[in-house]
This record gives C-alpha cells, sequence and structure tokens, in this order.
C-alpha cells in the first residue's frame, strides 16, 4: 500500500509524532511541552496528508496550532502552579493511566484488525468516500455535512454557541467605578448638562 | 493520490531548505567564532541587571477569554470552507442550514458584544 517515497515520509513523520509525544509527557519545563505537542500537531498533520485527508490536516493546523496550542499556552503561563511539586504525585495516577492506555490500544487494535479483516469495508457504508481524482477531499466534505447531516452540524453551532456563553459566564468579571467611553453620551453633551452655574453672594464662598 | 502529494513537494523542499538555513546559523557561531569569556565579559554590566525572581506570573484571565472566543469564531470559519467549495451542488437546504448555523453563533456574539466581553476594563 504505501511505496517508496510515501513511505519513507510515512515513518519519518510517525517517528518524530511519538517522539515528540514522549517528549510532552517527559520534559521538564511546561513551556517546552506544549512547543512539543505544537510539533506533534505538525506532524499528525502531516500523516493526514499522507491518508489524502486534505481538508482535516488544514484544519489541524489551523484550529489546533493556531488557536488551541496558544491557548495551552496561555494556560501554562497562567497556571501559577509549583510543576516540579505535581511531577512528584504523578506517579500515583500510574495505573489509571495505564488502564486508559490500555482501553486506546485495544480500541485501536480492533479498528485495526478489522480493516485487515475487511478491506474493503469502507465502501459499503452509506455514504462511501468518493475517489480524490474525481471529487476532491473538501468538497466530499461539504457535499453531506450540510444536508445528509444537518442536524450533527446545528448541534455544533450550538455546542459552540454553549461553549461561548459559559466562557463569557465563568471568566467575565466587570471591575467596579471603571469610567468606559460612550460616544453617543459625549457627544450629546450640551451646555445644559455639562456645566452648572451658581450664584455666589458677595464675601462668601460656596 | 500520488497527485495531490507530489503537489505538497515544494512545501517538503521549503522545509529542508529552512532547516539547512537554520541549522547553518546555529552551528556556523560554534566553528567561525572567536571566543574568550572571562566572568566580566559574561555579567550584566551597564546596561541591565540580573533577573530578580521567575518571569512566569499569574495574568488576566481576560486573555484567556479572548482567545477562547476567538477559537470559536475560527472553528465557524473552519465550517463555512467546505460550505463554499461545494455551494453549487448542495442546494437551498444547504444554504440556509448554514445560515441559521450562522444565524444561532450570531446570537452569541449579540450576546458577548452587549454583555462587555470585547471591552477590556
Amino acid at each position: 500500500m504505501l511505496n517508496g517515497l510515501e513511505a519513507v515520509f510515512f515513518y519519518l513523520f510517525a517517528f518524530i509524532a511519538v517522539a515528540s509525544a514522549f517528549m510532552v509527557i517527559s520534559a521538564r519545563n511546561p513551556v517546552h511541552s506544549v512547543l512539543f505537542l505544537i510539533l506533534t500537531f505538525f506532524n499528525a498533520a502531516a500523516l493526514f496528508l499522507l491518508t489524502g485527508a486534505e481538508f482535516l490536516a488544514m484544519i489541524l493546523l489551523v484550529v489546533y496550532v493556531g488557536a488551541v496550542a496558544v491557548l495551552f499556552l496561555f494556560v501554562v503561563m497562567m497556571l501559577d502552579v509549583d510543576f516540579a511539586e505535581l511531577k512528584q504525585g504523578a506517579l500515583q495516577y500510574a495505573p489509571v493511566g495505564a488502564l486508559v492506555g490500555l482501553i486506546l490500544a485495544a480500541e485501536l487494535i480492533i479498528v485495526t484488525g478489522g480493516y485487515a479483516f475487511a478491506p474493503k469495508l469502507g465502501e459499503t457504508v452509506a455514504l462511501p468516500t468518493p475517489d480524490v481524482a474525481t471529487r476532491n477531499n473538501t468538497a466530499a466534505l461539504g457535499d453531506i455535512l450540510y444536508t445528509d447531516y444537518i442536524f450533527y452540524f446545528q448541534v455544533a453551532g450550538l455546542v459552540l454557541l454553549v461553549a461561548m456563553i459559559g466562557a463569557i459566564v465563568l471568566t467575565l468579571r466587570h471591575k467596579e467605578n471603571v469610567k468606559r467611553q460612550s460616544i453617543s453620551q459625549q457627544v450629546a453633551r450640551t451646555p445644559e448638562t455639562a456645566i452648572e452655574i451658581k450664584k455666589v453672594e458677595t464675601g462668601k464662598g460656596i | 493520490m500520488s497527485a495531490l502529494l507530489s503537489s505538497y513537494l515544494p512545501i517538503i523542499i521549503f522545509i529542508g531548505v529552512a532547516m539547512i538555513v537554520g541549522l547553518a546559523l546555529i552551528v556556523a557561531p560554534f566553528l567561525v567564532a572567536y571566543r574568550n569569556p572571562d566572568p566580566e565579559k559574561l555579567s550584566a554590566y551597564e546596561c541591565g541587571f540580573n533577573s530578580f525572581d521567575d518571569a512566569r506570573m499569574k495574568f488576566d484571565v481576560r486573555f484567556y477569554l479572548v482567545s477562547i472566543l476567538f477559537i470559536i469564531f475560527d472553528l465557524e470559519v473552519a465550517f463555512l470552507f467546505p460550505w463554499a467549495v461545494s455551494f453549487g451542488k448542495i442546494g437551498m437546504l444547504g444554504f440556509w442550514s448554514m445560515m441559521v448555523f450562522l444565524g444561532v453563533l450570531t446570537i452569541g456574539f449579540i450576546y458577548e458584544w452587549k454583555k462587555g466581553a470585547l471591552e477590556w476594563d
């Protein structure tokens, strides 16, 4: 299936992805961890490209590298946590982590095993992936996402709305007594509202 | 498939050139630059001083809010790309489905505008 140059690039990107994923969990400096995570995203995007999933690769770059990784950097910088102390206690979570890893590995084996038993399975589903030569990846997604899968598409919109409102409700705190600019109020000022004339009697102050 | 991949060949060449240039700039000073350091040369003298403590500190949670709002609209734009590419094929249902999606997010946008989430203070 993979031949020649494609195989070379697959193993190159796969090796860098696994190595930098390992560095994410073993780097001492959390900022370095996030930078290695970005490198992992880049290699995952390259692997997507090798399988022909062009749109997914570009979205991975735009959304994950461009936005989510930057958000991770913010969080890492913002958390005032002693990471050395945090890593001391990390070993007690190792069994749970190993369990999760085992489940993920089993799922991956089932998926790839299914592919080994029935390699043509992808062509028997309700909406098979069209050939890349006739209809490109982005168009193939667009053909079905907005019509056949309209419900999931609208639910995605609602999820984004909930995320937006949730982020605002959780983090937005306005400071009291801050003077904000209100252009309409400033322009609508007249001498009557802006100045006050007081009669001062002779020989007295106000 | 290989036509798709070969269209990405310039990027691979570009990455290769960038790596060579970058590595050359890192390695060349070790080879050619004259180095004879002593403590006075390495100290922060005249302009500058040694750092007082760690550069990392807590900063305002509003940076986080701004970037999370950015990601949401980033995703919205990501949904627009396939829609625009296959616009001619998906008909009125596809058009109005996207309009409803944009409308829902516009409601969120109006909410965040009215709430003052886009103002700093």
